[in-house]
């Protein structure tokens, strides 16, 4: 556990009540402090150099409701238990607000998204242009009210995107994607190199954007999970949970010991078998097959318990909004037990296999290096976060399910590169694996699902999960008649895109696919 | 190198015998919904809790008819749970691709009750069934058609990456595809047969093109997912194009979301029956 108060925002409150004239705490996660427009960008440099990370920048519309655009930037903060939403509106007359990501790198894309899907301008943004529309969409800005979402766009016109241009003798640049070669999903990369080392890389991503957030305004919110579940499917458990959590804190409702302790071995196995499969698929990357198999092998032990567990090899359809929405009898909770004993020494002999490769760590060791200052100022968490000495985790900072309950250990080191961003993993594995025994023997019998009362309107509410790549939250605001007003998700792969641009630089092109498979975003997960 | 070997010898031989023999599916996998259209009384329910509109129902004079898509159902389970009377029941049938979109689809059609309930099954026209598994003749018959591996190019048009992780799985020493002969490869220049998820998207569309404009004749396309085939949970918006069908010919349609390895399998297999009938045309 993080040692000291857990309740930093307060002191930051008592020592300058004038910064935080509106402050509504929700639900023990939640506080909402609302600021005229004017008053946002201090208060925010504030917190920053408070030392509070910013998690998420969004907006929504609420022009009928309030006459106005309120914008969200939502802070963490390593000794306080709960989320800092600051709020500010913005006027549809003059639809523009102060960027802050000159100062505060790490809402960049955020404030780019805002742009592109509610027409509202970031002033004084460094690089303004598209992020989240491609360049040759129409003006359209899909998360207005006005804007339905079975809007036919025409066709496309013009070029996609334009790269900047990088120049000197020997400096060329390398299109990659968006089919990647493998059974990987699309983005693009333009890499600029000079001879092997790569200078500069520039991403393109949001191929896969698919309309999300808007879904989930269309759909009942009792569908929701199942949106939910399709945002990044190796993160099916941590967004249904992200999203669950969220809608549970609207109705105002808790949900059973028992499901608690269940939604937390399932979040668990996700992990596992995600983390299990990276680590074989880096020492892939850097020549050693064998590891792979061995990984892919480990994985799929996994998958085939998750179907024993809940029906579905992802877990699909398990979790529910109130609980979960199958009970476990004695001979799955036996079968948790039986497929670790044997999966944990393997797990093992794999790793001494791998770290007795001298030169797999050679080729690990000092690549791909995310420094801990680029880490903070992109606001990266998750996996990568904390091999660069980001000291964060939903499960321990935030908890959630039955985490507030047992005993872990959160791994960081401060080296940031490729090998840190494996030790990571391969050290929560076996926390996890602590976790997921700890709370298989204290499962008590009991009730598994809580009737979900129907959605009071005009709630918001936050989910938060850390997912095995990070930190997961789901923002919504009811609407009428039992669905969504809002829905804002936020995947960590966001986060930490940008870091893999700074990762990179330096190394040669040869590297690349190492580098990015240790970091290993979802391209669905951002694009939403 | 001796770790390696102890690792490889302590592991074993983990490989199963598919498509030789089925492994036991697990007792609680969720597979095809299916419906005793004759005991059943009221549909409106079911079609109710169906988050993608996989069961459908459509009134008219005095007629209703009830639709059940494969294509469009992610297999939550939805329809069977607190379904009166347990005429909606959830099988653990998975192999469910299908050479024709319609095959995938079962209409029932019912007298229409004034309390909107319905009485009489007046019909039901089920999908066509389709030749499955083709059993172990598989590597034999691919290289026979091919004098070579099956060369398969995935394409990711816009999926949640739940159905790359089976895929991938496909290539798990659990499934190893390669001992049927079925190779992944990194370009459409070198594919025999697209295996594409879904929704297309509005951002993709052009790629997915140009991947089918590279693959060489002949050549098939595989749809894989609720996504793939119909859409699925997305449905068609601003941001997508729709199912893989609206973009591409489509030869075999794959259900699941995501459809496990050996319902890609199933899938993968029924197809070479396609491509086998696509080189005996030329």
């Amino acid at each position: 556990m993080r040692p000291g108060a857990r309740r930093r925002f307060d002191e930051m409150r008592s020592g300058a009540a004038d910064l935080f004239p509106r402050w509504r705490e929700e639900h023990g996660l939640e506080i909402y402090v609302d600021v005229p427009a004017a008053e946002a960008a201090g208060l925010a440099r504030r917190l920053v150099e408070e030392g509070c990370r910013v998690a998420a920048a969004f907006a929504e519309d609420r022009t009928e409701a309030q006459g106005c655009f309120p914008r969200y930037y939502v802070f963490e903060h390593a000794e306080d238990s709960r989320y800092l939403l600051l709020r500010a509106p913005v006027a549809p007359e003059e639809p523009a607000f102060a960027s802050l990501a000159a100062g505060i790198p790490a809402v960049n894309w955020a404030e780019r998204e805002i742009q592109d899907w509610f027409g509202l301008v970031a002033e004084g943004h460094p690089n303004p242009r598209r992020v989240a529309l491609h360049d040759n969409w129409p003006d359209v800005n899909p998360l207005r009210k006005n804007f339905p979402i079975e809007t036919v766009l025409p066709p496309f016109e013009g070029e996609r995107h334009i790269y900047r241009p990088t120049l000197g003798e020997g400096v060329l640049q390398i299109p990659v994607g968006p089919i990647h070669a493998g059974i990987i999903e699309p983005g693009h990369f333009n890499f600029s190199v000079a001879g092997e080392p790569i200078l500069y890389l520039q991403l393109r991503m949001f191929y896969v954007h698919k309309g999300i957030e808007k879904r989930f305004e269309q759909l009942p919110a009792r569908h929701g999970v199942y949106l939910a579940e399709s945002i990044s499917g190796d993160s099916s458990v941590s967004h249904g949970a992200a999203f669950c959590q969220a809608i549970e804190a609207a109705a105002g409702i808790d949900i059973p010991e028992r499901a608690r302790g269940m939604r937390t071995i399932l979040l668990e196995l996700e992990r596992i078998y995600n983390h299990a499969a990276d680590i074989g698929a880096i020492a892939n990357d850097v020549g050693f097959v064998v590891a792979n198999a061995h990984g892919s092998r480990l994985r799929e032990a996994i998958l085939a318990l998750n179907e024993e567990l809940t029906g579905s090899r992802l877990s699909r359809g398990m979790i529910c909004p109130g609980g979960v929405r199958w009970d476990w009898g004695r001979e799955q909770e036996v079968r948790i037990e039986e497929v670790l004993a044997r999966w944990e020494p393997d797990f093992s002999s794999l790793m001494e296999m791998i770290e007795s490769s001298d030169s797999t760590r050679d080729r690990l060791e000092r690549t791909g290096t995310l420094t801990r200052k680029q880490a903070r100022d992109l606001g990266v968490c998750g996996v990568a976060g904390r091999a660069s000495g980001i000291d964060c985790d939903v499960r321990r900072d935030h908890p959630y399910a039955a985490y507030g309950g047992v005993e872990f250990r959160v791994p960081v080191y401060e080296e940031g590169d490729v090998l840190r961003r494996v030790q990571v993993r391969v050290e929560e594995v076996r926390q996890s694996i602590g976790i997921v025994r700890s709370v298989a023997g204290a499962l008590e019998r009991g009730p598994y699902r809580a009737p979900l009362p129907p959605l009071p309107p005009d709630r918001c509410a936050l989910g938060a999960v850390e997912g095995w790549r990070g930190e997961i939250l789901h923002w919504i605001r009811t609407g009428a008649d039992g669905r969504l007003e809002r829905c804002k998700i936020k995947d960590p792969s966001l986060n930490n895109w940008p870091a893999l641009v700074e990762a990179v630089q330096g190394n040669i092109i040869a590297d690349f696919p190492v580098i990015n498979k240790s970091f290993n975003l979802s391209y669905s997960g951002t694009d939403r | 190198m001796f770790k390696i070997l102890k690792k490889s010898l302590q592991t074993g031989l983990v490989t199963i015998d598919y498509p030789r023999r089925s492994p036991a599916v697990s007792e609680r996998f969720r597979g095809a919904p299916r419906i005793d259209f004759a005991r059943w009384g009221d549909a409106r329910g079911a079609a109710e809790r169906c988050p993608t509109g996989a069961i459908a129902i459509e009134d008219g004079e005095g007629v209703r008819r009830v639709k059940l898509d494969y294509g469009l159902c992610i297999f939550c389970s939805q329809c069977a749970e607190d379904e009166p009377g347990g005429a909606v029941r959830i099988t653990q049938e998975f192999e469910l691709a299908a050479r024709h979109r319609e095959a995938l689809v079962t209409t029932a059609e019912y007298t229409l009750e004034a309390d909107g309930t319905h009485r009489e099954l007046r019909s039901v026209s089920e999908g066509a069934g389709e030749e499955t598994a083709l059993g172990e003749e598989m590597r034999r018959r691919i290289h026979g058609m091919l004098g070579r591996s099956l060369a398969i190019r995935q394409v990711d048009a816009g999926s949640c990456n739940g159905c790359e992780v089976e895929i991938g799985a496909l290539n798990n020493p659990v499934y190893d595809v390669e001992r049927l002969g079925i190779q992944f490869v990194a370009s459409p220049r070198h594919a025999d047969m697209l295996l594409v998820t879904g929704p297309v998207t509005r951002n993709m569309e052009l790629a997915l093109r140009k991947a089918y404009a590279a693959a060489p004749e002949p050549k098939v396309v595989v749809a894989v997912g609720a996504c793939g085939i119909s859409g699925g949970i997305f449905g068609r918006n601003y941001a997508t194009a729709g199912a893989v069908s609206d973009v591409l010919p489509v030869d075999v349609f794959i259900p699941g979301c995501p459809p496990r390895p050996l319902a890609l399998l199933q899938g993968i297999l029924l197809a070479v029956g396609r491509m086998e009938e696509k080189c005996r045309a030329r």
